[in-house]
């Protein structure tokens, strides 16, 4: 049986894997303009929306979730999970290329990990058939 | 019987609680997405009408409170423990329990693959929060 995925689906998975990353690499860059908000000026949140790396970090973020929700729809959550976790990876990568930040040979065993794990993942099948499915599909 | 020093065990016990509540999270959201056919929704009433049948599903408001529920746990738990032990344990956690739950909750085939990627996920994560 064949596993592979149309491109509009691989795409879904790709802006899953980014999204939650890059989401959270514009909100820091955001918060970062803003300075730290006292507990006790809770108020001064609403003043970070103005600011146009926070208020796009919340757009990536609200699609990433879209495209998270969607991959639920027609993919397995044990399919879809390793995706999410890929995001450590690209915020790490961000870290090093954008905000020159350094990563020990440990943490690129870490990445090495997880870029295994999701291979494992991906080459498989995306949703487990059930017995419900196969006889909807033979009707 | 070692008796176990009362800040470790709220730690973990806080751990456990981010943990838990995020596997059910995942599961409630990954079952509610599983029980709509969005494309015969949007065929029928659009991409507006896809939007407003997932936002009023009560399986995803219970999946959403559970994951707004972990959340505050985890500001919990690093309240009083560090973020070194608290991020790595959390996530890591979490991705085994989910796929626990995915196979007994949502009868999901979790084949010998997905157990390796599973672990593998689990330990690069923990040494990426190092």
């Amino acid at each position: 049986m064949s596993h592979r995925l149309p491109a509009s689906r691989y795409l879904l998975l790709f802006c899953v894997m980014l999204g939650a990353a890059v989401g959270d690499a514009l909100l820091g860059r955001g918060m970062h303009d803003i300075g730290p908000v006292s507990i006790h000026h809770l108020s001064s949140l609403f003043y970070a929306l103005a600011n146009p790396w926070v208020l796009s970090g919340i757009v990536v973020l609200i699609g990433f979730m879209a495209s998270y929700m969607t991959a639920l729809s027609w993919a397995d959550l044990t399919f879809v999970l390793p995706a999410t976790a890929f995001g450590n990876v690209v915020t790490a990568l961000i870290g090093k290329l954008w905000l020159r930040e350094s990563i020990s040979p440990l943490r690129w065993l870490g990445i090495c990990l997880i870029v295994v794990g999701v291979g494992f993942v991906a080459n498989g099948p995306s949703r487990t058939e059930h017995a419900a499915d196969l006889d909807e599909r033979v009707a | 019987m070692v008796a176990i020093p009362d800040a470790t065990l709220h730690t973990w016990t806080t751990i456990a609680a981010v943990v838990v509540t995020a596997t059910a999270g995942d599961i409630l959201i990954a079952r509610s997405m599983r029980s709509l056919d969005l494309d015969a929704i949007r065929e029928r009433s659009g991409l507006g009408g896809a939007i407003l049948a997932v936002v009023t599903t009560p399986t995803l408001i219970l999946g959403i409170v559970c994951m707004a529920l972990s959340f505050f746990s985890l500001l919990f738990a690093l309240a009083g423990a560090d973020l070194s032990l608290v991020a790595p344990a959390t996530a890591s956690l979490t991705f085994v329990s989910t796929a626990i739950a995915a196979k007994i909750f949502l009868k999901e085939n979790v084949d010998r693959r997905r157990w390796l990627a599973a672990l593998f996920v689990c330990a690069g994560v923990a040494l990426l929060a190092r």
